[in-house]
């Protein structure tokens, strides 16, 4: 047998060079990264919140294996996407919901979302986000009754407290300050901290931006998106008068712009689309936070930027290497 | 087909809204609840019958050069008639649903009906045909403000089971939409499965 037969030489399409990472380890790994916030809200709400936690994963599981099983697809809860959405739902969650409403809420999030659009890497809208919003419009009461940190894990007052972000639109930012005896620099603190009332994920900021820190580290993520929302949050901040760091602070921003906005498949794939993506969501939040009718607007950001995300790939794409541009009409 | 079969193709085959997916407008704008819906259905039921048995009738002297807007002043007469019908018959149920009885003259399932059905066919059939879609599109109605209202309000025709509002996005515009869009998949699927329409819902 000749030496060349030995080497045959296979023809394939790219890709040619393959990266170890699978879509289970990078689920996986972003769920790692989502830990302090997780033990976070267990330790500030105790164990009402992580209860709410528990509950949401089981049932994001549960209805994954249930919609998997219906359409007779392999059950494939280890690639920890329902885990995943389950967490991040959960963290959108205030501590002292009801719990029938976790439970609609993945199943909106994980069969109607997911599962009715061909399950993972097909859904148009990011399934977390889709289970909050509907449970928010169906339930507004309870899930907009926040509970007050608990000063320990065994204390079992549940005080009721409006949030920072509430307080801020309803009576407005000196209101606020007074609960923090006046001091800005305190007010910070506890947000930054989480020190605050609100959903189970979105108190920390500190802890939520050390997760998105480390996905960036790890390059499963890009500043693409991440860095144009919060900027953009920040700047009509400053230009509409209203404190920049609060809002930067305050609510889910930094959980949506590193974790919800980045979503592979939601979000656009080409560079340029993020920047403007990123951009987007940043103006629409701040457009729903100081003139709309909720007090947050991250969530209803990303779902509306998530229906442009094709677009701005079809719309943005860069020149391929060599390609003649088409000639216009001539005049 | 025999008039059984003009009327049962209204109802599974060729639903308006499950099937040919026209005229979603007022499928997800009155079945908030299902009184709106029902008086809606009945009064679609009567003009689609009625621009049936009417277009049929004219078949022969239309031009055909101007059949859509002679369609049109058919249409817009007898959606006119059951307009002044309702409002002087359900004031109230007119008064959230008076602007849709209004806005029948545009929908897609009666011009669709004139033009593929009644305008080829005789009398007879078209009435059976008429009464066939009218009464698919009241059913759908009548299903989907079920849903609906049941879920949305906790209430049927107005009576209240709990005083709460279980799931309040059903009554809004979005849970309209996945309503209708679950409902649809639901019926396909049972078709599927069945391998027929499904008698009952």
């Amino acid at each position: 047998m000749s030496e060349a037969a030995q080497h045959q030489l296979i023809v394939s399409v790219s890709p040619h060079i393959k990266s170890e990472e699978t879509v289970s380890q990078i689920m996986w790994t972003v769920s790692a990264a989502l830990l302090p916030a997780f033990l976070a809200s267990a330790y500030f709400f105790g164990p009402r919140g992580l209860i709410v936690q528990l509950v949401t994963i089981a049932s994001c599981l549960a209805f994954e294996a249930f919609s998997q099983k219906v359409v007779n697809k392999p059950v494939t809860l280890s690639d920890g996407s329902a885990f995943l959405t389950g967490l991040l739902l959960a963290f959108n969650l205030p501590a002292n919901i009801p719990l029938y409403v976790p439970i609609v809420g993945s199943f909106v999030a994980i069969s109607i979302t997911k599962h009715l659009f061909g399950g993972l890497g097909y859904n148009i809208f990011n399934p977390a986000l889709v289970g909050r919003a509907f449970v928010l419009i169906s339930w507004p009461r309870q899930m907009t009754t926040w509970m007050a940190p608990v000063s320990s894990f065994t204390s079992v007052d549940v005080v009721s407290q409006a949030t920072p972000l509430n307080v801020a639109k309803l009576d407005g930012m000196a209101k606020l300050l007074e609960q923090f005896d006046g001091s800005k620099i305190q007010l910070y603190k506890s947000l930054l901290m989480g020190q605050i009332s609100g959903s189970l994920g979105e108190t920390s900021a500190l802890l939520i931006l050390i997760g998105g820190l480390f996905l960036l580290f790890k390059k499963y993520i890009t500043w693409h998106v991440p860095v144009p929302f919060i900027a953009t949050v920040v700047i009509v901040a400053l230009v509409t008068g209203n404190d920049p760091v609060f809002h930067l602070l305050a609510g889910g921003l930094m959980l949506g712009a590193f974790f919800m906005a980045t979503d592979y498949v939601t979000g656009p794939a080409t560079r340029r689309g993020q920047i403007v993506f990123g951009v987007m969501c940043g103006l629409l939040t701040m457009l729903i936070r100081l003139k709309g009718g909720y007090p947050e607007g991250v969530m209803f950001a990303i779902l509306i930027m998530n229906c442009f995300a094709p677009l701005l790939d079809r719309r943005l794409r860069t020149t391929t290497f060599g390609a003649v541009k088409k000639k216009e009409a001539s005049t | 087909m025999t008039n059984w079969q003009l009327i049962k193709n209204g109802i599974f085959a060729e639903n308006t809204i499950f099937k040919l997916a026209i005229s979603l407008c007022p499928s997800i704008a009155v079945t908030n609840s299902v009184k709106n819906g029902f008086v809606l259905g009945i009064a679609v039921l009567f003009v689609q019958t009625m621009v049936n048995v009417t277009v049929s009738a004219m078949r022969n002297i239309i031009n055909s050069k101007i059949r859509i807007p002679v369609f049109m002043l058919v249409i817009s007469g007898w959606v006119t008639v059951v307009d002044m019908i309702v409002a002087a018959m359900a004031p109230e149920a007119y008064k959230q649903i008076g602007l849709y009885i209004q806005i029948i003259v545009a929908f897609a399932s009666i011009l669709a009906r004139a033009e593929v059905f009644a305008s080829k066919n005789t009398f007879v059939p078209s009435m059976f045909d008429g009464i066939g879609m009218g009464i698919g599109f009241m059913v759908a109605l009548v299903i989907i403000s079920f849903f609906r209202e049941l879920l949305g309000r906790g209430s049927l025709w107005g009576f209240a089971f709990v005083d709460f509002k279980p799931l309040l996005i059903m009554i809004m515009p979005a849970g309209g939409f996945f309503a209708v869009g679950i409902l649809m998949a639901f019926f396909n699927w049972m078709e599927l499965r069945g391998g027929k329409a499904p008698s009952h819902h």
